[in-house]
């Protein structure tokens, strides 16, 4: 187990295995995650990056523990675990594309209540276009509708998953400034290749390599030393 | 005329039974071989009240209707609840419970009511026939169309203007995105049940009428064509199985009158190989609506 903070912690992930196939992807993660800010799961392409977010919420088969605010969540169904306030935007946005942008967001509130305003005050467009099948929309788009359906709940947890993937570098921007909003109002967990999207926002960072924990700790402490993350990252560091 | 209604009122028989399993396909990934025996239960189940309670035929057809729909719709809820969800994410292993259970509902209805058709309660205004353009048509056939033209609407609405039909539409697309939101996608699956069932009794209900009989088998044979429509028309999509519904009752009814009589059943097949060669995700791509 590797301990990046001093700061109280929302989520402890210990030993954590989960086998796709015949592939051990994940061969015991153990990292905490402290409560407020943004804390960055980096790594290569194929670390175990989504599979440990996926393996969080049970959306695959995993050994070993989750713990969110001192509950073990294991044992929970997704639903449950989702329900105990945690957002998740996928990898691929995984929109519903048949549904109207409205559709989406309105089933993803929970409670019968949506944070609409902060949705459209973040994307103003999502108002606009609220009629418009999602399958229809532009990858920005189609993300934009991914992390509003995140943050239209009351969540203590964001688990973002790739969220610049793809777009125009204008949209980074925006997603990278809808970040820095969403960190204010909850615990952000963010997988992101973009290095320099996780300067702007993460306090913490922490590295897999072939599905272990290889680096955890600030993340000025990374991301200041081009050496320490061509060797853990095989890139050079910033402006990416 | 009588050609193309009594086609129609074929279909309306199919899409009531194709909805559903189209809807359980599309949403829970489960290929329902029992889907049948709900249609041979609920059948079953309206001839028998309606032949235990009193009135007129008509009221005796309709009492026996809601009980036979009642009776579906609970019975394929409980197979869901007791036998389909322990075996999530086992296709194989559900595939050969369906399998069985339609064997073992059919045995039983066959054990407890034997082998033979029994004569199904029509009120004779259904057996008259309504003259159209110098046609005679059996008024059944109007009934079967009008009831699968409700039950396409009122599945439509649901699905279009209901939370439970969101959250079927999102599930059919990607269930597991579904859950990630934080829904218990499994009363879904039981409610998608409990409506197929429903749907199939009132199929079996609505062959009474048209064969003016109920026997055992009803169930099987009639599931053959609406797994055929289904793959036509495209797994999920409400919209899709009607259109297949329709086109297949059609070719049948053309085929037998026009070429040979047993004609129907083959070009179905041939169409569907058609379908199969240049449209393989069916008419209408997986999504409810």
């Amino acid at each position: 187990m590797t301990s990046v903070a001093t700061a109280p912690n929302l989520i402890e992930v210990r030993d954590l295995h989960v086998h796709l196939g015949e592939s051990h992807v994940l061969q015991g993660v153990s990292f905490d995650v402290p409560e407020g800010g943004v804390t960055a799961l980096l790594g290569r392409n194929g670390v175990g990056k989504t599979t440990t977010l996926r393996a969080m919420l049970g959306l695959v088969p995993r050994r070993g523990a989750v713990t969110l605010a001192g509950s073990e969540t294991t044992r929970l169904a997704t639903h449950e675990i989702v329900r105990r306030g945690i957002g998740y935007v996928p990898e691929d946005r995984d929109v519903f594309a048949g549904l109207t942008v409205d559709e989406n967001l309105r089933l993803a509130e929970r409670n019968g209540a949506g944070r609409y305003e902060l949705v459209y005050e973040l994307f103003p467009e999502l108002r606009t276009r609220g009629g418009q099948r999602a399958g229809t929309l532009s990858g920005g788009q189609q993300q934009m509708v991914a992390i509003a359906r995140a943050l239209l709940n009351d969540n203590t947890v964001l688990l973002v998953d790739e969220p610049t993937k793809g777009l125009a570098p204008l949209l980074v921007t925006e997603v990278a400034a809808a970040l820095e909003r969403a960190a204010e109002l909850a615990t952000v967990l963010l997988v992101e290749q973009n290095l320099a999207v996780v300067e702007r926002v993460a306090r913490q960072v922490v590295v897999l390599d072939a599905g272990r924990v290889v680096h955890a700790g600030p993340a000025s402490g990374l991301l200041g030393d081009r050496t320490r993350i061509q060797a853990l990252l095989g890139v050079s560091g910033g402006g990416h | 005329m009588l050609l193309t209604i009594t086609g129609l009122g074929l279909g309306a028989m199919y899409f009531l039974i194709a909805s559903g399993l189209s809807l359980i396909y599309g949403l829970m990934g489960v290929l329902n071989f029992a889907h049948g025996a709900f249609l041979t239960v609920g059948a079953y189940a309206t001839w028998w009240v309606s032949t235990h309670v009193g009135g007129g035929p008509g009221t005796q057809l309709l009492v026996g209707a809601l009980a036979g729909i009642a009776v579906g719709a609970v019975l394929a809820a409980l197979v869901e609840l007791v036998l389909i969800r322990p075996l999530y994410r086992r296709p194989i292993e559900q595939v050969l419970v369906t399998v069985g259970l339609a064997l073992v509902l059919t045995a039983l209805v066959e054990a407890i009511w034997g082998f033979d058709a029994r004569p199904f309660p029509v009120p004779p205004w259904l057996i008259d026939t309504t003259t159209i353009f110098g046609a005679n048509i059996p008024n059944d056939r109007f009934l079967e169309i009008g009831v699968a033209a409700a039950v396409l609407v009122g599945l439509t609405a649901f699905l279009r203007y209901t939370r439970y039909g969101l959250i079927i539409r999102a599930g059919v697309e990607n269930r597991a995105m579904v859950t990630a939101l934080g829904i218990d996608v499994r009363k879904a699956f039981t409610l998608v049940f409990a409506l197929g069932g429903m749907a199939a009794a009132l199929a079996g209900i609505l062959s009474g009428v048209y064969y003016g009989v109920v026997e055992p088998s009803r169930g099987t044979s009639l599931l053959i064509f609406a797994f055929i429509v289904v793959v036509i028309g495209g797994f999920g999509s409400i919209g899709g199985t009607a259109v297949a519904a329709v086109v297949v009752g059609l070719i049948q009814q053309y085929a037998n009158y026009y070429a040979s009589s047993g004609l129907g059943d083959l070009a179905v097949v041939l169409l569907l190989a058609i379908v199969l060669l240049l449209r393989p995700e069916g008419l209408s791509p997986k999504v409810a609506h």
